[in-house]
């Protein structure tokens, strides 16, 4: 029996192990693609992508984890030779942040309300955010067109951030986070004589600073890559960000790609190492949609 | 839950306050949301029921009408669904195995939780072009089934692209929806399931009888979230193929896109407000299937 039960163990530690490295390859070769020489690129990948460059071209393709010389040189090409790429990465932080910062702190006070009272007309509006969180891209973007064209900010970053602060993901979020205070506390609060802005400020938000935390990561992976929004509401190629001009890299480049996908990379990685438990946490969090 | 405990009856006076404080907390997002969705949302369903911007003669379902005899639309929908209903239980069954597995005190949980997550942090693009090496017609795959002696397929421009697709969707969506099962195994009170192994019960019996009943919000949740993402899937597929893939590949969002160029809003209208009401309707459905398959469990 126990046998049977420590023979069941590894296989599955095994199946998990095979699934696991599946997971991480793209991350991997992604990583470690990037140090690789345009040559050496060509020479492994240039069946597929082809190019003008000429030199040695592999009849097949090889797909390489480990590079023969690790080279810096695409991300010099990309980042101190051609601007453009700087450029787009900074279009992304101008979009991302205030979008991260504002949907965070709108939603606390959203969900600070959501959390303090209750009653039919409340818990309406909560369900019918629940109901626009749920709603797809295809089904919100035409709204958004439609008010980005009258405010006359269609193809400027507003157009991205303004609906971004104000989706409803993260006031569903934090209220959820934010029912688990102990009412008591609120209560002590009151009778000590806090407004409903001190309760709010100095009782609620040190409780759930994790839950900011877990969802800023959150809200800022999202965004980071997004794509259906910039191209639909932001078509002047200026001011896209990196996230939709990696893909216009044309293939002859695609060491640069790799090298700039990798330092695309940099900030939600940092973010996940940093934050992976807070990470976990927000995502556990979201589990159920009812109460 | 916590907060209103033992609350005692409030008079009219108090409870209008208590209404004016709770809409202060709530308007700068409420008037976002106004401004934002709700507004133009209504806008968008007068829009569907109008002839033109410029002469707004009301037609009622007319535009819905052009729009179901609209070969590229019918071939979008019908593409989107046939993807959904093969990825969307995959996601949550796999999903649901893994956060098994991961339960059984296998060493290197916490590494493994890690390496699953991995792909959210990856940008599309390069997700894109390491697809494109393993699946292009000479590609790494092909390769691989010659080395079986079997044939090269042309993976993004045939019958297969949709497989090609759904691998993309499982890679990028099984991390995030195993957390949301392990959160979930997480809850299920530890007594029963002891219970269940003094009596000598089976796994299969544990599994059915005790940790997926008490796993209903989650699948249902799981259900939803892999809904809408793989809706998302276009991003993938764009990059990958263009504003004109493989026609398996012509998802809802290509359908958009292509329209938004056109400005063509009575279409683009319709569209979205079908969309907007087959997703309450599913959403609806997986309530009440979740109610009934999990009532006895909750509170």
């Amino acid at each position: 029996m126990k046998k049977k039960r420590y023979f069941g163990r590894g296989a599955m530690f095994l199946l998990c192990a095979v699934f696991a490295i599946l997971f991480l390859l793209p991350t991997v070769l992604t990583i470690t693609n990037s140090f690789m020489s345009e040559s050496e690129i060509n020479a492994n990948y240039g069946m597929i992508f082809s190019t003008t460059t000429g030199g040695y071209v592999s009849k097949t393709v090889n797909l390489k984890f480990i590079p023969d010389k690790v080279t810096f040189s695409q991300y010099v090409t990309g980042l101190i030779k051609s601007p453009e790429y700087l450029l787009k990465l900074w279009n992304s932080i101008l979009l991302v942040v205030p979008i991260v910062i504002f949907q965070v702190a709108v939603a606390a006070v959203a969900a600070y309300s959501f959390t303090r009272w209750r009653g039919k007309i409340r818990s309406g509006i909560f369900f019918f955010y629940v109901i626009l969180m749920l709603m797809p891209y295809q089904v919100t973007l035409v709204p958004n067109y439609l008010v980005s064209d009258w405010l006359g900010i269609l193809n400027k970053p507003w157009a991205i951030i303004l609906p971004g602060i104000f989706a409803p993901f993260s006031v569903f979020l934090l209220t959820k986070f934010m029912r688990r205070i102990p009412y008591s506390l609120i209560e002590a609060a009151k009778v000590d004589g806090a407004g409903e802005w001190q309760i709010f400020t100095r009782i609620c938000l040190p409780q759930c600073r994790s839950a900011l935390y877990s969802i800023a990561i959150l809200v800022f992976i999202d965004y980071w890559n997004m794509v259906e929004q910039p191209l639909i509401l932001l078509q002047d190629a200026d001011s896209q960000p990196l996230s939709v001009f990696l893909s216009n890299i044309n293939s002859g480049e695609i060491g640069l790609a790799f090298a700039m996908a990798t330092v695309y990379m940099i900030p939600s990685l940092l973010l996940f190492l940093h934050g992976e438990e807070y990470l976990v946490e927000g995502i556990a969090n979201s589990g159920s949609v009812k109460g | 839950m916590a907060l209103q405990m033992k609350k005692r009856k409030l008079n009219l006076k108090e409870r209008t306050i208590d209404l004016l404080k709770s809409l202060c907390f709530l308007s700068p997002s409420l008037l976002g949301v106004g401004v934002f969705f709700i507004v133009p949302f209504g806008v968008v369903v007068y829009y569907s029921l109008i002839d033109g911007v410029g002469s707004k003669n009301f037609v009622f379902l007319e535009n819905f009408i052009k729009l179901f005899d609209n070969s590229a639309f019918l071939m979008a929908a019908k593409n989107t669904l046939s993807f959904s209903a093969v990825a969307v239980p995959l996601a949550v069954v796999l999903a649901m195995g893994l956060a098994l597995m991961l339960e059984c005190r296998i060493p290197l949980k916490s590494q493994f939780r890690t390496f699953f997550l991995s792909p959210m942090m990856v940008p599309v693009a390069s997700v894109v072009l390491i697809w494109q090496v393993l699946f292009n017609f000479n590609g790494t795959i092909n390769e691989f089934l010659m080395v079986f002696g079997a044939d090269k397929i042309d993976w993004l421009q045939s019958d297969y692209c949709q497989i090609v697709v759904i691998i993309l969707f499982l890679w990028k969506n099984l991390g995030y929806n195993m957390i949301l099962f392990m959160a979930g195994l997480a809850n299920i009170p530890k007594e029963l399931l002891e219970v269940a192994d003094v009596e000598g019960a089976s796994e299969t019996y544990k599994f059915f009888n005790i940790k997926l009943r008490y796993l209903s919000p989650t699948v249902l949740f799981v259900t939803i979230l892999s809904l809408i993402n793989s809706f998302k899937v276009f991003r993938e597929v764009y990059l990958l193929t263009g504003d004109y893939p493989y026609e398996k590949l012509y998802m809802l969002q290509h359908f958009m896109n292509n329209t938004f160029r056109s400005l063509d809003y009575q279409k683009l209208s319709a569209a979205a407000v079908v969309m907007a009401l087959v997703m309450v309707v599913l959403i609806a459905l997986l309530f009440v299937a979740e109610d009934w398959f999990g009532k006895d469990v909750e509170g």
